[in-house]
């Protein structure tokens, strides 16, 4: 948390949430212990595929689960057992759940009118707030009648109109198509910008987790595997799950001495490292060679078994003597086509900073 | 080609001259009985034309006896659908929405309650009222019309809910709504068509009911008992005109419902 030095007060917090349900007479865990400090104004993101318990965790902080163990705050008030209607929290839904037969404006409305909001303050922030999503003029459309990434914004008008003390979003991008999501990826940070309100985003798109969070916790089977910043989650993965769900990552493993880990008829740096070790190393980070590297560096050599052209980079798979298979991606910067063809013998080399290592448990 | 082409016009010029020989099958009852409420008869039976009249228009409510049975039919058909769809409905939600012990049950015993023969269910009605010393009157055919038509307000109901989004009650929760304006304000119109659809059902079912109404009546003559009541001394056009009536209402309703869902939905 050393890039959040001005964390004053927690919009949430969740203190060892267990959740159980009963299925088919077995007690299953959907949540497993999660505790969690998210911070006033922050966009923070729950990461993880699916059964992960991402979407369980957020339910318990909008109130339509109630925790099996622990406990739920929000502005340091324990809300375990308040119900969502006296929480101070609105959700986006993945289905966007707006009411059919209300108009635009009604649904934006139904919020503040739940809360007797006198109709020139109702009328008031609702145009303004439909300025903001940019759907002023279409007031007295029904839902049916707007495009996806329209009714997408009602949703998120009908939420933020209330101005919650934070917003809740269960993957509100995933039924767009991918132009649309990622022109709303950046409208959704712009808008939070704009209301400086807490956004909890619940998704399995490390992309979409990694463009647009302050700090992202990657859940994996009812846990949290880890949580940090996009970049430190990218560049330090704290475990292997994370390496493998974060991008395209390298696994190697094995036995260290002295802070090297033979492999594969190379050396892999593992400063300070002893005895078993697995080391993941971004495919960007690796350096291929036709002659093997001098200097203070990792290196094992291969051979390429496969090239393919993606535009911006090149992706090779190059096979190790013991069979494993890394993959490294080279920019095109230069217009020399590839560095290697498929079939070529070739030196992989990368900085030891680069090699993440975990000790094996 | 060619060929291929004056068989697909001979097919459709088949098609069409069924679909009408259909309609005017299914429609001629109707015809004849609103036509026979314009008959100006002079005998006793209203089964030959004579010429055309207004007359039974004006004197609808002449005969006494029929005019009281229409009266408890509607006043019947009122209550009953009123009662049936506000159980019918609180069924259908729960039936659709909720998993509870006994559902299983609920939903065998829903279809057991259409599946039923009339007869059996008028006649143990009857064998339940009279061990339970109940007199039989219109309170009894009202209970006996709340029963039948309960399972088919259920079922339209649950069909409505079982598509409903769970978020959007969970949305309406968010907002600040409570339990009964949740309620209220989203679960009811989301499912209102539904809801409609079966007090029409209940209410159609109710007015013509003849079998068990027969078995739990008492006393009381409802208006298809009359008319099976005066058929061996002929119906009076009276009858046809109010068929008429109640048809007419019928399809006005409809047609607006038809309306308001092209509009809603």
């Amino acid at each position: 948390m050393a890039e959040h030095g001005l964390i004053e007060q927690s919009a949430i917090e969740l203190e060892g949430v267990v959740k159980e349900y009963l299925s088919h007479g077995e007690v299953v865990q959907a949540v497993k212990g999660v505790t969690l400090d998210i911070a006033e104004g922050e966009f923070f993101s729950l990461l993880g595929p699916s059964g992960c318990g991402k979407t369980t965790t957020m339910r318990m902080i909008a109130g339509f689960e109630e925790p099996s163990e622990g406990v739920v705050r929000l502005h340091g008030q324990d809300v375990t057992n308040v119900p969502p209607n006296r929480r101070d929290v609105n959700m986006v839904f993945q289905s966007y759940a707006l009411f059919p037969h209300m108009s635009v404006w009604d649904n934006v409305a139904f919020g503040l009118k739940q809360k007797k909001t006198p109709q020139e303050e109702i009328r008031r922030r609702v145009g303004e707030m439909l300025e903001i999503v940019d759907l002023t003029g279409r007031e007295k459309r029904r839902p049916r009648e707007l495009s996806g990434g329209q009714q997408q914004r009602v949703a998120l008008a009908r939420a933020l109109v209330n101005r919650p003390r934070a917003l809740l979003l269960d993957e509100p991008l995933g039924a767009l198509d991918l132009k649309l999501r990622q022109a709303m990826q950046l409208e959704l940070k712009r808008i939070q910008r704009e209301v400086g309100i807490t956004f909890v985003y619940v998704t399995h798109d490390q992309s979409e987790a990694l463009t647009m969070s302050d700090r992202i916790a990657v859940m994996n089977d009812g846990l949290v595997e880890q949580l940090a910043g996009p970049r430190e989650i990218y560049e330090r993965p704290a475990s292997t799950f994370v390496a493998g769900f974060i991008g395209t990552s390298n696994l190697l493993s094995g036995t260290a001495t002295g802070g090297v880990l033979e492999a594969g008829g190379g050396r892999v740096l593992v400063p300070g490292h002893d005895g078993e070790v697995s080391v993941t190393i971004r495919p960007e980070k690796i350096s291929l060679s036709a002659d093997e590297p001098a200097g203070d560096l990792s290196a094992l050599p291969g051979t390429v078994a496969e090239v393919v052209y993606l535009g911006t980079y090149t992706s090779y798979a190059v096979t190790l003597a013991d069979g494993a298979e890394i993959t490294v991606f080279q920019q095109n910067a230069h217009d020399a086509a590839t560095t290697a063809e498929r079939g070529d013998s070739v030196w992989l080399s990368w900085q030891a900073r680069h090699s993440y290592v975990m000790e094996s448990r | 080609m060619r060929p291929r082409r004056s068989r697909g016009r001979l097919g459709d010029r088949l098609l069409h001259a069924y679909t009408w020989l259909v309609i005017l099958w299914l429609s001629s009852p109707i015809a004849v009985m609103v036509l026979f409420g314009f008959n100006d008869k002079q005998s006793k039976s209203n089964a030959s034309w004579q010429g055309f009249t207004l007359r039974w228009y004006g004197e609808l409510f002449a005969i006494p006896g029929l005019t009281e049975a229409l009266k408890n039919s509607l006043y019947i058909a009122l209550v009953s659908t009123a009662i049936t769809v506000v159980i019918g409905t609180m069924l259908g939600l729960a039936l659709g929405r909720h998993r509870f012990r006994g559902r299983g049950v609920t939903n065998f015993l829903v279809f057991a309650a259409i599946s039923t023969p009339e007869l059996v269910m008028g006649a143990s009605l009857l064998s339940l009222f009279v061990s339970a010393n109940l007199p039989r009157d219109a309170i009894t055919i009202t209970i006996a019309h709340v029963l039948f038509s309960l399972a088919f307000v259920t079922v339209t109901v649950r069909a409505r809910v079982v598509t409903l989004d769970p978020a959007l009650e969970e949305a309406a929760r968010d907002l600040g709504a409570s339990a009964w304006g949740t309620f209220r304000q989203v679960t009811l119109p989301s499912i209102m068509p539904g809801v409609l659809a079966g007090a029409m059902l209940a209410f159609a079912l109710s007015i013509d009911d003849y079998v068990v109404t027969s078995f739990v009546n008492g006393s009381t003559l409802t208006f298809p008992l009359w008319i099976i009541g005066s058929v061996k001394t002929g119906i009076p056009p009276q009858v046809n005109v109010m068929g008429t009536l109640i048809f007419g209402i019928g399809v006005l309703i409809a047609i607006v419902n038809a309306v308001a869902a092209r509009r809603r939905v």
